[in-house]
């Protein structure tokens, strides 16, 4: 997977600054798409229009398991988390939805807004083309894999699959 | 090697002898709690894949509380699709307005939650329930789905860290300081994927209600589940909700593995204050030097709207007034404790001090209505999470403190020590 980097240099990113409460009364992910990221970064939108993996520090994600995050980050365009730890629902939240959240040691360090970066999954392998620095990351676990492969965890138990 | 709590609780509703940290299990879910902002979605996810039936109505509890009494159209919308929905799938327990409240409330004070159980829910603070020593956790909607369609769950065996908490309570200090504390020490992600067990003098001799709102927070470190070993005033709180035995109490081994041991000595401790944006930020009231001028004060929510938190306000509002420019906002947790703060005179005490009074809801606490801040605005809140835009404009700043410390700013109109209205 390849794509160009949104990266904000910030730890404890919360699932408040991703999709605010008060949007809460829909699940449209193209409604909560709009208001994805505004309450960090009002030119979020604008810029997903051109990149499509987002870069954070420690503990993206942290707070409410309103899977409305991953729903509305989704809705906006990113392909893929990168982020130096996640908060676990959200992870989990990740996982479920088959969309891609990969933990990468010193990612919002090395990595600049517009970079892009290519991920080798199999590997642990995180490209900067920019800089042809590579960043190594755990490969996902076998079941997590196979579930974001399924399409998330209900298309993963609908194809049988087990733990 | 000897099990914790959690440990023996995952490897019973997973049919296994023992498990071991970081091993991916297939637990056994005993009760699915369901609110109004996450279950609409897991609905859907459930039509998608032509799932019809539910695994068990009879393990499903229904309480709407977020956007209660509905905001808007949206709300209402999405609440009605519940209702039929549980209809159709003959869910009984559904909590209508009158009957309703704050679900991390609700549920104990229903009788539902009892030791040894597995208990989710989609929301963070479904760790609130490991008070009466049972395996607790917040999960999202597609986790709800496939809960509500297979009675099951996988889950990642967490490390759990034993937190003991000892010495002589002071004056003032309540559970919300001692939660505040301990995120302070552990840091908001100093806990992610494990649980936390307390233990120690002080959480054996804290009541259910402050052992809730220890366990309520657990997730603000990161927490997968926090979790305090059942004991007779868990029995003797069961026992007036008219549940007698029918659970199992486990306790941890004597040598259990902990990933880390944290001791925490509270003799010396004074009431704190969590500063925004992080529920770690945490201060203690002497050490607040400036003048800090709040627009708006509540109480209320799943970690602190409960009757012992309204006793504790009321006492210190008692014939005194909320300062001129100051908004206090009071929100009972459920419909019972709006009927018992209503028979010991709490809400008259509340108004008369100038405060308003509302119907349960979980409004205020994320931004949602009854309570929103705007721009530039300040409050101090009986809540949990002080995040940018929490409690409404990003502009706007949330601290987080006991009922007590929040009484007593609302008199002064600034953040106040509570122990000078003792």
């Amino acid at each position: 997977m390849k794509g160009r980097a949104i990266v904000y240099k910030k730890d404890h990113i919360n699932t408040d600054e991703i999709i605010p409460a008060r949007y809460l009364n829909t699940d449209r992910q193209e409604e909560l798409a709009l208001h994805a990221m505004e309450d960090l970064d009002l030119n979020f939108k604008e810029k997903t229009k051109w990149g499509s993996i987002l870069v954070a520090g420690e503990n993206f994600g942290c707070g409410s398991s309103r899977e409305h995050a991953v729903w509305a980050l989704r809705g906006a365009g990113i392909k893929a988390i990168v982020c130096e730890s996640f908060a676990r629902i959200f992870y989990r939240n990740c996982i479920n939805n088959g969309f891609l959240a990969i933990e990468c040691k010193n990612a919002s360090k090395y990595i600049n807004d517009g970079d892009i970066i290519e991920l080798n999954l199999k590997e642990g392998e995180l490209k900067i083309k920019t800089t042809e620095q590579v960043l190594r990351f755990q490969p996902l676990p076998k079941f997590a894999l196979e579930i974001i492969e399924s399409g998330g965890l209900m298309s993963y138990i609908s194809k049988g699959g087990k733990f | 090697m000897g099990q914790t709590i959690v440990e023996k609780i995952l490897a019973y509703h997973s049919e296994l002898d023992t498990v071991v940290p970081g091993q991916i299990v297939n637990a056994k879910i005993d009760l699915i709690m369901c609110h109004d902002v996450t279950t609409t979605p897991a609905i859907d996810i459930l039509e998608k894949y032509g799932i019809k039936k539910v695994f068990d109505p009879d393990k499903i509890v229904i309480m709407p509380d977020h956007f209660i009494p509905n905001k808007d159209i949206k709300s209402a919308e999405m609440v009605k699709r519940i209702r039929t929905w549980a209809k159709e799938q003959g869910i009984s327990k559904f909590y209508e307005i009158g009957r309703h409240g704050i679900c991390h409330a609700l549920l104990p004070e229903e009788g539902y939650v009892k030791p040894g159980i597995t208990i989710i829910c989609g929301d963070s603070h479904t760790t609130t329930h490991g008070a009466f020593g049972a395996f607790a956790t917040g999960i999202g909607s597609t986790d709800l789905a496939a809960a509500l369609a297979t009675g099951e769950l996988w889950f990642k065996v967490p490390e759990t860290i034993l937190i003991e908490v000892t010495g002589k309570l002071p004056e003032c200090v309540y559970a919300k300081d001692i939660v505040l504390k301990i995120i302070s020490i552990l840091g908001v992600d100093g806990a992610t994927y494990k649980a936390i067990e307390f233990t120690g003098n002080i959480i054996e001799e804290m009541s259910m209600e402050g052992r809730m709102t220890i366990c309520n927070m657990a997730i603000e470190a990161g927490g997968k589940t926090g979790i305090i070993k059942a004991d007779n005033k868990t029995k003797e709180y069961l026992d007036k909700k008219g549940v007698r035995g029918g659970y199992t109490i486990f306790e941890s081994d004597e040598d259990a593995n902990y990933c880390s041991v944290i001791k925490i000595d509270v003799s010396d401790m004074e009431p704190v204050v969590a500063f925004p944006h992080l529920p770690s930020n945490v201060k203690g009231v002497s050490e607040i030097r400036d003048d800090i001028a709040i627009d708006q004060a509540f109480i209320g929510s799943c970690t602190n709207g409960r009757i012992e938190d309204l006793r504790v306000a009321a006492n210190i509002l008692k014939g005194r007034k909320v300062a001129k420019g100051v908004r206090m906002i009071v929100i009972p947790a459920t419909t019972e404790v709006w009927k018992q703060a209503d028979r010991e005179g709490l809400l008259y005490t509340f108004m008369e001090a100038g405060a308003a009074v509302s119907t349960p809801t979980c409004g205020p606490c994320l931004g949602g209505h009854m309570g929103v801040l705007a721009s530039g605005e300040r409050c101090i809140s009986s809540t949990n999470r002080n995040f940018v835009g929490r409690m409404g404009s990003p502009e706007s700043e949330v601290f987080l403190a006991s009922p007590a410390t929040v009484a007593a700013s609302a008199i002064e109109g600034k953040i106040t020590d509570p122990r000078k209205y003792l």
